[in-house]
């Protein structure tokens, strides 16, 4: 079943440009431009981009915050801005820059407020608190002023907020911004538990490519508004020509090389050779091919940096007009 | 278990601010007692202007009194409800509307309750108070008629004033610095309705107590309370009409509000 169905979506701004002291432009810029994305329910979806690409007004508009300016969306089966408050009951959404919990009252007490708010039984409601303080560690903090809680506190405290009322889909965007390396892990290896019951629906954006290796299957990576990605990790390194390396040492420098497509000498010191693969050549055919030669003592693969390839897919598609 | 009721969930969020500008203890006390102590200085202007002209504009000073006292609570209650929408262009920049937005209650009912200016009690408290001695000064006898009277203008005024505090407010979805403008209008409107209307001139006291309305606030009724005829020559039963122009100002401020969010739903800023 798709939990989230967007066609065409488009998000048009206008931004006026000061020319001079009196003269100002008025120019359509399009936030989202176009995109289309089916995700089903259980699914786990990274959605990427540079700054400015688009990410939050996607979620923005898939939440009901913001109407679109074209195409058609559905989330849970309803349109979100029309519907937004039986839409509200259904999404769970966590801003990393805008808290839901109420500042000055202890963290229980914003939980039994959203309890409130979301009409949530008061059973159902307990049992996934429960679950919660578990998971994410919350009883040394629970009846702390969320104040006063650290950034990594917080974070886990709003993730809980998020889920208290059950929604069938979570958004969460830049869920581990700013949070140290233990916090990080508690909310992904938190996160990584919730895909995979399969229940839930989530769909994260982040910078964060830790986030993206360890939890997500599919990855969408948008900028300039539009969809150039959408696929697995794998599908992401074989596209955008990710190298892979493969280091050899032989007992003696080998007098001739292997010609396999797709793979090149980068670097030769003696017997220590480096080839570079790029997405199309197999590790397997090189690595027999040079055992053939003989001699072979040592082998290292090295797999690519998912923050090599990013940065690299940023660079390629990015500026260029289309 | 049975749905709790919309305005159950209202009442604890409304509890939930008391208590949490209540945690700030020192700060919520001195809050209170500089509210009670700006009421004072308002009504010390009143009593200065007629101490030196003992008879304005055909007005004693326990006349203009009790239109004081009348016009200053229902502000008080305006202000208290709805005084800190003035803060919407932050709420804007803050991303508190999209967090209101993602919850399944309405935005503007949501802003208000999450925001409310609890601090504000000390000015409603006092400007009861100043409101029986006014009263009492007056010598307004206690008939049924009066006494619901007494009891309709101030809630009219305060539908009034919260009407336009939203409205003003709303402003901020499409102009960035609305809150002078906001400032301006609620504020210049409670000043002029503070004063029996015949003080002021002509078409200034037209555009204000006509055009905006702010002569029915309590001008109007005071003139009942007092059983005075209209210096001015308008008919009594205008003092009656407060809370109809109150509904009509409501609608009016729901109207630009809902456009306001529209507006902010289809631009994002």
């Amino acid at each position: 079943m798709n939990v989230i169905e967007a066609h065409g979506l488009r998000k048009d701004f206008t931004v006026r440009v000061r020319k001079s002291l009196l003269r100002r432009e008025r120019r359509e810029v399009a936030a989202v431009d176009g995109v289309d994305l089916i995700v089903q329910r259980g699914e786990l979806l990274g959605y990427l981009g540079p700054n400015g690409a688009g990410k939050s007004t996607t979620l923005k508009m898939l939440t009901g915050v913001l109407n679109p300016s074209g195409g058609a969306v559905s989330v849970c089966g309803l349109t979100p801005v029309p519907q937004r408050i039986l839409l509200a009951r259904r999404i769970g959404v966590v801003f990393g820059q805008r808290s839901q919990l109420w500042w000055d009252l202890p963290l229980r007490d914003s939980y039994e407020l959203l309890r409130h708010i979301y009409r949530v039984p008061a059973a159902e409601h307990a049992v996934r608190l429960r679950r919660c303080r578990g998971l994410l560690e919350l009883d040394p903090f629970l009846d702390t002023p969320v104040r006063q809680l650290s950034l990594g506190q917080r974070m886990r405290g709003e993730l809980t907020a998020a889920l208290l009322h059950g929604p069938e889909v979570l958004f969460l965007d830049e869920p581990t911004i700013g949070l140290d390396v233990v916090s990080k892990q508690a909310v992904r290896g938190f996160l990584a538990e919730l895909g995979e019951s399969g229940d839930t629906t989530i769909v994260l954006t982040t910078h964060d490519l830790a986030d993206i290796e360890r939890l997500c299957r599919r990855i969408v990576v948008i900028d300039h508004g539009r969809v150039v990605h959408d696929g697995g990790i794998d599908a992401l390194h074989a596209r955008y020509g990710s190298q892979r390396r493969v280091t050899v040492e032989f007992d003696a420098p080998p007098a001739t090389l292997p010609a396999l497509p797709g793979v090149y000498l980068a670097a030769a010191t003696g017997p220590r050779l480096t080839f570079t693969l790029d997405g199309t050549a197999s590790v397997g055919t090189l690595v027999s091919a040079l055992s053939a030669l003989g001699g072979l003592r040592d082998l290292s693969v090295t797999e690519p940096e998912i923050e090599e390839v990013i940065a690299r897919l940023y660079r390629s598609e990015g500026r260029a007009p289309s | 278990m049975a749905e709790p009721s919309t305005a159950a969930i209202y009442r604890r969020l409304v509890a939930a601010q008391v208590r949490s500008q209540a945690s700030y203890r020192v700060s919520f006390a001195l809050d209170l007692f500089s509210n009670v102590v700006f009421l004072g200085a308002d009504l010390l202007t009143v009593l200065v202007v007629f101490h030196r002209v003992p008879v304005l504009a055909g007005f004693s000073l326990t006349d203009a009194l009790l239109v004081f006292a009348l016009s200053s609570l229902g502000f008080s209650l305006a202000d208290l409800a709805v005084g800190n929408i003035d803060k919407m262009q932050r709420h804007v920049r803050t991303g508190l509307l999209d967090a209101v937005l993602i919850r399944p209650l309405g935005v503007l009912w949501q802003l208000l309750v999450l925001d409310v200016g609890v601090r504000r009690l000390g000015r409603v408290v006092s400007g009861v108070a100043v409101l029986v001695v006014a009263v009492r000064l007056a010598g307004v006898p206690a008939t049924p008629a009066n006494l619901l009277l007494l009891v309709l203008t101030p809630v009219a005024g305060a539908v009034f004033f919260s009407a336009f505090f939203v409205a003003t407010a709303t402003v901020a979805f499409w102009w960035v610095d609305s809150g002078e403008l906001s400032a301006a209008l609620t504020y210049g409107g409670r000043d002029f309705t503070s004063y029996p209307m015949t003080v002021y001139g002509g078409w200034f006291r037209h555009l204000l107590a006509f055009g905006l309305g702010f002569g029915f606030v309590a001008y109007y009724p005071a003139l009942i309370l007092l059983d005075r005829t209209d210096p001015l020559g308008s008919p009594a039963w205008l003092g009656w009409c407060s809370p109809v122009l109150a509904a009509v100002a409501a609608a009016l401020a729901a109207l630009v509000w809902r456009t306001g969010v529209r507006h902010y739903r289809s631009t994002g800023s």
